[in-house]
């Protein structure tokens, strides 16, 4: 590079910094700034966006100011997804947790969407001085609590270096949602089941989630395979399954696996070698609960699989809900995505935690009284029901959504929790 | 190394091969008397398997001939090869699309749009892949063997993202739909469709009354891998550009002094290399129904893979190396466990490569191609 290229270059980046920082100072009163990290390149985009749309909605209402105008919220979009890889990707993920733990003025990191990706910036933002964690979707239960036989014997203490608990999540866990599937599933007289999982942290742990619950129950689980999520076919595979039950296929096949785990690829050629959803039964967690699984797999193929994730159908909403829906409907156009409502709600609760500070006299841009003033949320009225966080960071809601393909669209048949 | 300590090596290197096979066989569920028990209870299974693997390795083995006669030409590694059978995929199933082909029930339209589709998808890669070598390959010629591999790393990424675009255009294909170019698109199997509207068995091996199957969509992908592997075979034993390709392979100065025009047959070279890609796009459209920006990685990985073992530069050790992978893949979903079935082909590639380093075939660099 000539040494004229080079100044002017140096000049042009030292001014475009220069004018980023002024951005940043505009705006009356002290800015609170919130960064939302969820992957916004690969499948999961169609998710995802609908989650940053819903934290956006809820942000405008409350026109991007806290406790009567004396802070304004600032909103940032961070991707922990790279184009190389289609999927989150770990050393974006720290590098985001990292970034948003050195900037003061970040009050509140609104991730992941994976629950592998939260096992890297938990410790981060833990010792970034308590920064509040919140997450829209994880599931994973070793995040926030001990689950047997699905999580490690150091979990949950080894993402908490500090000792202080400074994540909390609005979905309910996996090992919660396992039990759930497999209570559906025997009211769908299933007796025989083969587990299939994407081999990350979520797709295992639902895989093993629901493998226990079915053995729990009394129905033969033929086994609990991962697969390779980049294979080009699993038509191999899906022949050693069609004679796994004693030469027969076995009566329904679960799949632990986000959407971007070749997941329409799975269905396609179960659909090919065991024939439709009716006869062998197709069903997945809230990973599938997508229209880009319907769309990938085509919409006649993926008639009739289940799919369930951590939600209430929206005929279940109150009214909050259902205005939510409405208004998203009017700005963003409709969306059928579950977690939508959850981002909205999420958003809800920060907002909430943050009044709840200046109400009493706190200092809302000081992380850790953020932090526990999330956690001290209890009983609050917001779009999903209400909830309370307990002291693990997870929420007191037990539903779950469960919906099938139908002509191209997951249909919600009804909300489901354990009875307790 | 001299003849006599290779002599004494060799068994050496055999004994510590088995010896990781046996301690990493029971960790990868190479459970010998369980397999045994489950392929003597079902042998028939055995023979599906196969099949599943010939056809998943006609279509590596297509793939792998683009890498090796790049290779064999100039020695490097076009790690976006895999990206323009993506590229391929996508235009077959666009023009199926424009066509109208997606949506109709004719059969005789049906073949006619998949068959422009082949055409037009092999013209667009070939002419793509020759654009690569003309932008990014060509200048870095002489440079050291670092550079290109580099920018050929870069313009692998360039295409995955003009991939990612191009499956968000839902308006160029409504069936792409309204979830972006991320997430993975339909493509439908025309052929096992148009067959079960025509009242016939899309499974051919139905009339054996054996629980075998292969589709119509299978079979029609091996005869065409098979001529696709026998014309280019014969292309570059017996016409004169072909022979320019071999002597340009062998020694480009030399070949330059003789009135070759190194340039042209580089870039006829991709040509070819591209329409592989092109012929290879639709047809693991059609046989895997998905179509998504990042199956080019994948795909390509293990079709390089598959010429490194058969002897890259070499053709038919291409053709070899992309069975074995396939076959070994399709063993290893089937009757091992689906999760291992990665770390057993390459198992199987170091394995070969420790007892031949050249590949199973040699390595034909200098009479390559």
């Amino acid at each position: 590079m000539s040494k004229r290229l080079f100044v002017l270059v140096s000049l042009v980046i030292t001014a475009s910094m220069l004018l980023a920082a002024c951005g940043g100072a505009g705006g009356g009163g002290k800015t609170l700034k919130i960064v939302s990290d969820l992957p916004m390149t690969g499948a999961s985009l169609t998710q995802t966006q609908t989650i940053v749309n819903a934290e956006q909605l809820r942000l405008s209402e409350a026109n991007n100011k806290a406790c009567g105008g004396k802070y304004t919220l600032a909103y940032e979009v961070d991707d922990d997804a790279t184009a190389a890889t289609g999927a989150w990707d770990g050393a974006t993920e720290t590098q985001n947790a990292t970034k948003a733990a050195a900037d003061k003025s970040v009050i509140a990191y609104l991730g992941t969407f994976n629950s592998g990706a939260a096992k890297l910036s938990i410790p981060i933002t833990n010792q970034a001085n308590d920064l509040l964690m919140f997450s829209p979707a994880n599931t994973y239960p070793g995040l926030t609590h001990t689950a047997a036989g699905i999580t490690a014997p150091n979990e949950p203490n080894v993402y908490y270096p500090t000792g202080q608990r400074n994540y909390a999540r609005v979905a309910a866990t996996d090992d919660l949602q396992g039990p759930v599937d497999v209570n559906f599933l025997l009211s769908l007289n299933i007796k025989s089941l083969y587990v299939l999982n994407d081999t990350q942290a979520y797709g295992l742990g639902i895989g093993t989630s629901v493998a226990q619950a079915a053995k729990a129950a009394g129905i033969n689980v033929i086994a609990n395979e991962g697969y390779d999520p980049k294979a080009s076919n699993y038509q191999a595979l899906m022949t050693k399954i069609s004679t796994s039950n004693n030469g027969n296929p076995p009566d329904a096949i679960f799949l632990g696996a986000v959407v971007d785990s070749n997941t329409a690829q799975i269905m396609k050629d179960k659909v090919s070698i065991m024939g439709d959803n009716t006869k062998v039964k197709f069903m997945g967690p809230d990973g599938i609960y997508t229209q880009a699984f319907i769309d990938g797999s085509g919409a006649t193929v993926a008639e009739g699989a289940y799919a369930s994730t951590p939600g209430v159908a929206k005929k279940d909403l109150n009214a909050m809900g259902q205005k939510f829906y409405t208004d998203y409907a009017a700005k963003y156009g409709p969306t059928n995505e579950p977690y939508a409502v959850y981002g909205y709600d999420l958003m809800n609760g920060l907002l909430a935690a943050i009044e709840n500070v200046c109400a009493a006299g706190g200092d809302p841009s000081d992380r850790p009284t953020v932090t526990k003033a999330v956690f001290a949320l209890k009983d609050f009225q917001g779009a999903l029901g209400t909830w309370s966080i307990d002291q693990n960071g997870d929420i007191s809601l037990p539903y779950f959504l469960i919906g099938q393909a139908q002509s191209g669209k997951f249909v919600g048949i009804g909300t489901f929790s354990l009875k307790k | 190394m001299n003849e006599k300590l290779q002599r004494v090596f060799r068994p050496l290197i055999i004994i510590l091969a088995i010896y990781l096979v046996l301690l990493i066989g029971p960790v990868a569920s190479l459970d010998i008397p369980a397999i045994a028990a489950a392929a003597a209870k079902n042998p028939l299974q055995l023979v599906q398997f196969l099949i599943i693997g010939i056809a998943n390795g006609a279509i590596m083995a297509i793939i792998a001939l683009g890498y090796t006669l790049v290779y064999g030409i100039i020695e490097l590694i076009n790690f976006a090869h895999g990206d323009v059978v993506m590229v391929g995929t996508f235009t077959s199933l666009t023009i199926l699309s424009l066509t109208g082909t997606l949506d109709t029930k004719d059969p005789v339209h049906i073949i006619l749009g998949l068959i422009l589709a082949l055409v037009i998808a092999i013209v667009v890669c070939a002419i793509l892949n020759a654009a690569v070598e003309r932008l990014a390959y060509r200048r870095l010629r002489n440079a050291p063997r670092l550079a290109p591999l580099i920018s050929a790393i870069g313009m692998s990424f360039i295409i995955e993202n003009f991939g990612l675009m191009w499956a968000g255009q839902t308006w160029l294909v409504p069936s792409f739909g309204t979830t972006g170019g991320a997430s993975q698109k339909n493509f439908p199997d025309l052929l096992v469709a148009m067959y079960t509207n025509l009242g016939l068995n899309a499974n051919i091996l139905a009339f054996t009354g054996i629980h075998l199957r292969l589709t119509i969509t299978g079979l029609v992908v091996i005869i065409l891998a098979a001529i696709l592997m026998l014309g280019l075979r014969f292309f570059i034993q017996n016409t004169t550009l072909g022979k320019a390709m071999r002597a340009t392979a062998q020694n480009r100065d030399a070949a330059k002094m003789l009135g070759i025009n190194i340039d042209n047959v580089i870039s006829a070279t991709f040509l070819i290399g591209g329409g592989l890609a092109g012929a290879a796009g639709i047809m693991t459209g059609l046989y895997n129904n998905t179509a998504w920006w990042f199956m080019g990685f994948r795909a390509g990985l293990f079709a390089f893979t598959a010429a490194v073992l058969g002897g890259i530069g070499n053709i038919t050790g291409a053709m070899l190396g992309g069975f074995i992978i396939g076959i070994v893949a399709s063993f290893s979903d089937g009757v091992l466990d689906a999760r291992w079935t990665e770390a057993w082909v390459f198992a199987i590639l170091v394995l070969i490569l420790m007892l031949r380093p050249s590949g199973l075939l040699g390595e034909q660099v200098g009479d390559k191609a």
